[in-house]
């Protein structure tokens, strides 16, 4: 089990080492042009250009540039160098993006952790009935329900929501957008995000749910049910301690890369809508005036959570399944 | 081959059923299969009926628009009337109206033509937006950028990732590992993110590299950067076949006689992932069209003024309290297309299952 953990920590620090060099490439490589041009606004001098190109360095052959934008980015994540060319910079705004990213972790963890208890607890309740029920009306209600949250684009179904339940009525059920941080009123809180969680949580809803009905009923054919059932156990037994528990199982590896990944700010979308001012939502911002390096930073943020809570799904899944336990 | 007594092959488990019930069975492909069981799943023919009633509506977009609702998808009719019902009424109002008895502007609630559905001969079915431009002529123009956008996109995606799969599980050795620590370094990234990561650098000067030109707005764009991200999401599974499908006997056999490895890849191994491709082939669409219009809503997509279904909710959601139908004309073309996929897809993947409880009478 040591060896697998350690040789799995350093496939971790490989694979983001190849993540870092793609967003480079994407980053640096692709646009072509000179970002300098871009920076120095319409009809620039000459002079003007050449030394925005020396100080951000993009006069510097391709490596040192990779090594100098690693180099800030890790600046701006310890405390010590923050002067003007020593972190990360919006090319736009001129702001740390280290800083601004580190400002919208409140609100993402807010919206991600809720937006998943409730994504994890609905999404078993959902698969358990309808395997139960497999063939009823009951599951074909609920099979078509899982369907059409799967299809709905997350965006879209933000903007109805809030129409509908925050915006239209004369009396809103819920407070439209606004996020009031935990340590001021936990209430409040929590009221002003329902809507946001379940926005967020409907589509891995339908989609666990179906995941989780076929695994079920895939497990209820196995011989060990069967055997279960034969020795005489109570059908809640038998569905509670053998199907449900091995059904679970595949739900980890799923449950820990989403949630890595609306935590890495997956949840642009959501986050966009219903303006929580998270990590995804300052990328969206520099979306529209393509200003790159805070998608950079975001984008560098989310495969960092997502290569961790890889590895440590692997170390769950190493421990829950015996089978698959490596030597 | 061990000779047990459990080993049986093929035509001896025939010729016992057939003695057992006195009919002979008949060998039949999964494909002919899939033929005689669809047609029994409503639901699935149902939707399948939905899409390419939708396909077909986006496609006559430019008959509908000259012949039906005189204008084009980015025609601008805002100081225009129109006769509803036999009344003229304005496309938009309100705004700044000019006072001749004060000489003063005055700022009324802007106020758009709603859906006049059949009342005013075809124009503006489906109401206008703020620039006073046909949103059912938008919105079928719309669909089609989605559509070539979410088919082209899959097309690609599926093709290049059956291609490194079927390389990766033929050869195997230092091939596999690189396709396969390809798959795993976008599979690193969050999918939307590094798509947006993508569109937007490429929209600022496009693409020239490798004797390849796309200029900054193209529908090659987003199609390309889809395709791109994706690629895993198609390739690990099939991976995974082509791996086990490999140890099976045939395979060796077709190995023992002296294949050619292409020969191998086309003949032995694709037949028999055929059918997870085409599963895998129609969700992708589905899951494009969405992707496609999350990027488009966020400016890293089709951009304006073309539109698309993406951005036409982006730039109605603004308008949502006096125009509700910019947001909801192109949701809900979304919803029913990616829904119709969804449904046809898995009623595709129950027919082609082998396994499947679905009975087939004679």
């Amino acid at each position: 089990m040591l060896a697998f953990v350690i040789r799995r920590l350093i496939g971790m620090v490989a694979v983001l080492f190849g993540v870092s060099v793609l967003v480079y490439i994407v980053f640096i490589l692709i646009p072509g042009g000179d970002p300098a041009e871009r920076m120095a606004g319409k009809n620039p001098l000459p002079a003007n250009v050449a030394n925005i190109r020396h100080q951000w360095g993009f006069d510097k052959p391709f490596y040192v540039q990779y090594v100098r934008m690693m180099e800030k980015a890790g600046n701006g994540v310890v405390p010590g160098k923050h002067g003007e060319f020593d972190v990360l910079r919006s090319f736009d705004t001129r702001q740390d993006v280290v800083r601004e990213i580190k400002k919208g972790i409140p609100a993402t963890m807010s919206l991600c952790i809720g937006a998943a208890i409730i994504w994890l607890f609905l999404g078993i309740v959902v698969g358990v009935i309808s395997a139960v029920n497999a063939g009823k009306a009951l599951d074909r209600v609920i099979t078509t329900l899982a369907l059409i949250g799967v299809s709905m684009p997350v965006f879209w179904l933000g903007i109805v929501m809030r129409y509908f339940l925050a915006e239209k009525p004369a009396h809103p059920l819920f407070p439209d957008g606004e996020y009031v941080p935990l340590t001021q009123d936990p209430v409040q809180w929590a009221y002003h995000l329902v809507l946001p969680w379940f926005c967020l949580a409907v589509l891995f809803i339908g989609f666990y749910g179906r995941v989780l009905r076929s695994n079920m009923l895939d497990a209820m054919n196995e011989d060990y049910v069967r055997t279960a059932k034969s020795k005489g156990l109570s059908p809640g037994r038998v569905l509670r301690k053998h199907v449900l528990r091995n059904s679970l199982i595949p739900l980890v590896t799923l449950f820990g890369l989403d949630f890595a990944a609306v935590l890495g700010g997956g949840a642009i979308l959501t986050e966009t809508v219903f303006d929580l001012k998270g990590v995804g939502w300052y990328a969206a911002q520099s979306v529209g005036s393509l200003d790159l390096p805070p998608i950079m930073g975001v984008t560098l943020y989310g495969a960092f959570f997502i290569v961790v809570f890889s590895a440590l799904v692997d170390f769950v899944y190493a421990w829950l399944d015996p089978r698959i336990r490596p030597t | 081959m061990a000779e047990s007594a459990g080993d049986l092959t093929t035509d001896t488990a025939a010729l016992l059923a057939s003695e057992e019930h006195e009919v002979s069975i008949v060998g039949r492909s999964p494909w002919y299969l899939a033929w005689r069981r669809l047609p029994r799943n409503y639901g699935a023919l149902l939707t399948l009926l939905v899409f390419l009633f939708i396909v077909i509506c986006c496609s006559i977009a430019p008959v509908y628009a000259r012949h039906i609702a005189h204008t084009g998808p980015n025609a601008i009719h805002a100081d225009e009337q129109v006769r509803v019902s036999g009344k003229l009424t304005p496309v938009v109002s309100g705004g700044a109206v000019y006072n001749a008895k004060t000489n003063t502007f005055e700022v009324r609630r802007v106020h758009y033509l709603g859906p006049t559905w059949w009342h005013a001969n075809g124009r503006f079915v489906l109401g206008a937006d703020s620039l006073g431009r046909d949103v059912a002529v938008r919105l079928l123009y719309g669909g089609v950028n989605s559509l070539k956008i979410g088919i082209g996109s899959a097309l690609i995606c599926t093709l290049l990732a059956v291609l490194l799969a079927l390389l990766a599980g033929s050869y195997g050795g230092w091939i596999d590992w690189i396709v396969s620590r390809f798959f795993d370094l976008i599979w690193a990234f969050p999918v939307f993110l590094l798509a947006i990561a993508l569109g937007s650098a490429l929209q600022i000067n496009g693409f020239h590299h490798f004797g390849i030109n796309i200029e900054p707005g193209s529908l090659w764009i987003p199609t390309l950067v889809i395709s791109y991200v994706l690629i895993p999401y198609v390739g690990r599974p099939v991976r995974g076949q082509i791996m086990s499908l490999r140890e099976k006997e045939f395979v060796e056999a077709a190995i023992g006689q002296g294949a050619h490895p292409l020969r191998i890849m086309f003949s032995e191994l694709l037949p028999n992932v055929a059918s997870t491709i085409l599963v895998l082939f129609t969700l992708i669409i589905a899951n494009n069209i969405i992707t496609e219009a999350g990027l488009s809503f966020l400016g890293a997509g089709v951009r304006l003024p073309d539109p698309s279904w993406g951005n036409m909710i982006a730039s109605g959601q603004d308008q949502i309290q006096s125009a509700p139908w910019l947001t909801l004309a192109p949701g809900i073309a979304i919803v029913l297309t990616v829904l119709a996929l969804n449904v046809f897809g898995d009623g595709l993947r129950d027919a082609l299952d082998p396994r499947s409880k679905v009975r087939l009478e004679h």
